[in-house]
């Protein structure tokens, strides 16, 4: 009876420490949303390529007949992003390697990303494909928040992972690698 | 005197609040009243995933404003505001609603209040049982009763 209150502070300082050393290590993320989208087809969607630059649009159909190859890897970014910047080099490096990466240019609003292809002329484009979704509705089809975001598709074109926020090389070694060499 | 102003003002605080003006842009409004009604109280129950504790009615961020925006495009469709927030929930979660939904995952949610309160009649009971078992102290001799007279007299 009088241990109660002692075993319930123990139990909450343990919990505290599970939450505070999975942050350090990167496993718990306290501002991290689950995505509903794991586990699920990618959303049916098929968006125009971006204005002025030489590559083509994209579609579900396309990431579904480059996933039956091998898996596929979709990124949402826009030119006003910091973080997709801080990840871009990984995405030039998968693209190297012959990982097919596809691009969605986020930009909600009214209008087209104006500094996308600006960015892509300075940084490198490691895209494949580049979809511009306008209204933002392909990225609440995926259960978007915010730019950067990752997903993984595997070959029966079903969504396998999500990164909501820039993959570090960290992330890329733990997490990307592993389940890339796992689905191929 | 001071603690208890401090304890009415404070009791008194929601009805002082200012009531939050909603950034709704009147371009993004539906024609119908009654659909934008529903649309508002709908918005209100979804959380923006970019500021996390805003309702997309009260965000300003561009995500809020695409799901305020479809939102309405299924008001308008006709969907009862149950099918509009399962189309949300459908992609984001049950994160994205405020008034969380009660299952497997949420139930220690819901139930915490009624942890906490059977903690606290615990700490009580403990409290009187304890008081209780101390005895009271035996009355005072005669002897003793005549000192303190003699004590209190000087």
């Amino acid at each position: 009876m009088f241990a109660l209150p002692a075993l319930a502070t123990l139990a909450a300082a343990g919990g505290f420490y599970a939450m505070l050393s999975g942050m350090r290590r990167g496993s718990f993320d306290p501002r991290g949303v689950p995505s509903a989208l794991v586990g699920r087809p990618v959303p049916e969607f098929a968006l125009a390529p971006l204005p002025g630059w030489d590559k083509p649009g994209l579609s579900s159909a396309d990431i579904a007949a480059t996933a039956r190859a091998r898996p596929v890897l979709v990124n949402f970014w826009a030119s006003w992003c910091v973080p997709c910047l801080v990840e871009h080099p990984q995405f030039m490096r998968y693209a190297a390697e012959g990982i097919p990466v596809f691009g969605i240019n986020y930009h909600t609003g009214t209008q087209t990303d104006p500094g996308a292809t600006a960015w892509l002329r300075r940084h490198g484009d490691p895209f494949a494909r580049i979809g511009i979704d306008i209204t933002g509705r392909v990225a609440v089809d995926f259960g978007v928040y915010g730019v950067p975001e990752t997903y993984i598709v595997d070959r029966t074109g079903i969504i396998r992972w999500r990164m909501a926020g820039p993959i570090t090389p960290e992330i890329d070694a733990e997490q990307v690698r592993p389940l890339l060499r796992s689905l191929s | 005197m001071r603690a208890l102003l401090l304890a009415l003002l404070l009791a008194a605080a929601p009805a002082l609040a200012i009531p939050a003006k909603a950034i709704v842009d009147p371009r993004e409004m539906l024609p119908d009243p009654a659909q934008e009604e529903r649309a508002r109280a709908i918005g209100k129950e979804l959380r923006c995933l970019v500021c996390q504790n805003q309702s997309i009615d009260d965000s300003n961020a561009g995500l809020a404003r695409d799901l305020r925006r479809i939102v309405r495009e299924r008001v308008a469709a006709g969907d009862s505001n149950e099918q509009v927030i399962a189309f949300v929930t459908d992609r984001y979660g049950d994160y994205v609603r405020l008034t969380p939904p009660l299952n497997a995952v949420t139930v220690a949610l819901w139930a915490s209040p009624a942890i906490v309160l059977a903690f606290g009649a615990l700490a009580v009971l403990a409290f009187y049982r304890r008081r209780r078992a101390i005895a009271p102290p035996p009355p005072l001799t005669e002897e003793e009763r005549a000192r303190l007279a003699r004590l209190s007299a000087e």
